[in-house]
């Protein structure tokens, strides 16, 4: 279980990764030497894989494009999806994978630089799989949202009054 | 037209802060850490709830009491979060802010002749509404080498026989001090020797950073003393609303449930339908915007106290109240250089009350950054006068 101090300190490490353990005992009471121990600690178990930027490519006008593809897979003999799934997590292309509940089995986000790349990484590597049944692949055509940020539309900061008692 | 106004409304003096606030509005770019609401806006799930009630045709009038459904949900969250116990039909009044509240319990209570004690420094209504009630204000210094707790031997001090009501306000605005259950111990006591009726203001309780809030009307013998005055606007970003609450003994409730019908008639039944939202699924909302509130409250207090200014520690609310005696400066001086100068705006510490003078009030409900820019400001300002 996690402790109200770990909750706290993890919380703010997502929020901004850039944050120096002196910052972050300013904010918490916590002392940068356990912050430090802690969050080497945590890399070390993996519960910190990354420490990540999230980018906003359309501001750019970078041309990227993300599908989501969903498979029914047919598990091999002594090999179940997690073998399959670790065999797509190889694939540079493919950003996330996912296992699911529903009509289908694993859901992948894929990204490439236009339609036709991802059709063609589709094609090309996924379809001739003999251990998938079917297909189903969506493209997403805008972010809103993600990771708890919103992408657009942000509602302007209403003003306040300056000084209110 | 000045000869026809009544001497008790035109004797009323103009808020501490509206001097300030004049001069303020007049510049540009200044970060102002002078507001004394939240930055956040009202959780979406309540302003959804609202949204909703409104494309529903929820457009009238309620109970005056308000809603049935709110003050059944108040009671029970009263009770779950708070210890206190409260009927919901005829001990909770759903008041337009918890300064309706307030101005009711003083023409409630107040008959000619009364006084009020009143700590200060403390926010600005208390002692105007006090007075226009026909009350004589007494006020109680609060002491910074007290940590702005409010003592018995002050008390003591400023009570006269015709005391009939306290104010109390912890978490304070303007200090950010608390009080725990030991330090109003003593006040309750003196509260029954000398039969006082308190209004007991808990606005901020839920943004109390250390330890439980203990709320007045818990300690012993205090129930029926005390007029719980409460809301949502801090805790649930909600002040544009208007709505607040107050709880006390019937036969109270009742008479300013009588005044606050024929006044007001009721609080705007949206607000009520999205206070109702927020006791029902609001609570992690508003734990994470008491989290975020602590955090900054820390950076502030590191900041002042790295440029030199003593800073007692605030445990409450969202402000800090650092002594700038050092500086030189009066309160009202350091405000306004201050303003002039690195255009930061701040309230000076007598807005509240003679006894606020050395000390500035800081809100931190503010983003990290503004906060950081502000202080940077500041200590820049002050390293030039200490």
């Amino acid at each position: 279980m996690l402790t109200e101090d770990d909750r706290r300190l993890l919380h703010l490490l997502s929020q901004d990764c850039r944050l120096t353990p002196e910052e972050i005992s300013i904010q918490t009471g916590l002392t940068p030497d356990y912050i430090n121990k802690k969050t080497k600690q945590w890399e070390k178990d993996k519960v910190i894989l990354k420490y990540s930027v999230l980018v906003n490519y359309e501001q750019l006008e970078e041309d990227r494009v993300t599908a989501q593809i969903d498979l029914k897979v047919a598990p091999q003999r002594g090999q179940g999806y997690d073998k399959i799934a670790q065999r797509f997590q190889k694939f540079p292309e493919i950003k996330s994978v996912y296992l699911m509940s529903g009509d289908f089995d694993l859901s992948l986000l894929v990204e490439g630089k236009n339609m036709h790349g991802i059709a063609q990484f589709v094609s090309d590597k996924l379809s001739p799989l003999d251990f998938i049944e079917t297909t189903s692949t969506r493209f997403i055509l805008r972010r809103y949202k993600q990771d708890g940020i919103e992408f657009f539309g942000e509602e302007e900061r209403p003003k306040r009054l300056m000084i209110t008692p | 037209m000045k000869n026809y106004l009544s001497p008790l409304a035109s004797g009323l003096k103009p808020s501490g802060i509206r001097k300030f606030f004049d001069l303020a509005s007049t510049m540009e770019d200044v970060i102002s850490l002078g507001v004394g609401e939240p930055d956040f806006a009202t959780p979406w799930v309540m302003r959804e709830s609202a949204i909703f009630a409104i494309e529903q045709g929820q457009t009238m009038y309620t109970s005056n009491a308000g809603l049935i459904e709110l003050r059944r949900e108040l009671s029970k969250y009263m009770a779950k979060h708070q210890g206190l116990n409260y009927s919901p039909d005829n001990e909770l009044l759903i008041t337009v802010g918890a300064s309706e509240a307030i101005d009711l319990a003083f023409r409630t209570l107040i008959s000619p002749g009364d006084a009020v004690l009143i700590p200060d420094p403390s926010f600005v209504s208390y002692g105007g509404c006090a007075e226009l009630a026909g009350a004589e204000v007494r006020y109680v210094p609060l002491r910074a080498e007290h940590d702005f707790r409010l003592q018995v031997e002050d008390l003591q001090m400023a009570y006269t026989p015709n005391c009939k009501l306290l104010v109390l306000s912890y978490p304070n605005n303007p200090t950010g001090a608390i009080m725990n259950r030991d330090d109003l111990l003593p006040i309750a006591r003196f509260v029954s020797e000398n039969d006082l009726i308190v209004i007991s203001d808990e606005i901020y309780s839920d943004l109390t950073f250390e330890g439980e809030h203990t709320a007045f009307a818990n300690l012993p013998y205090m129930r029926n003393r005390t007029l719980h005055v409460h809301g949502f606007s801090k805790a649930y970003a909600m002040t544009g609303w208007r709505i607040g609450y107050v709880a006390g003994h019937e036969d109270i409730i009742q008479v300013m449930t009588r005044i606050h019908q024929y006044t007001i008639m009721c609080a705007p039944i949206m607000a009520q339908i999205a206070a109702l939202e927020g006791l029902k699924s609001g609570e992690s909302a508003k734990k994470d915007m008491v989290m975020e509130y602590d955090r900054r409250r820390r950076i502030m207090v590191n900041g002042l106290r790295q440029m030199g200014l003593t800073c007692f520690e605030p445990l409450g609310a969202f402000y800090v109240f650092p002594d700038i005696t050092a500086t030189g400066l009066s309160s009202e001086e350091f405000a306004e250089e201050l303003l002039k100068e690195e255009k930061i705006a701040v309230v000076p510490g007598n807005a509240f009350g003679p006894a606020g003078e050395g000390h500035i009030r800081c809100s931190y409900a503010y983003s990290t950054e503004q906060l950081k820019e502000a202080l940077n400001r500041m200590a820049r300002f002050v390293s030039k006068r200490i």
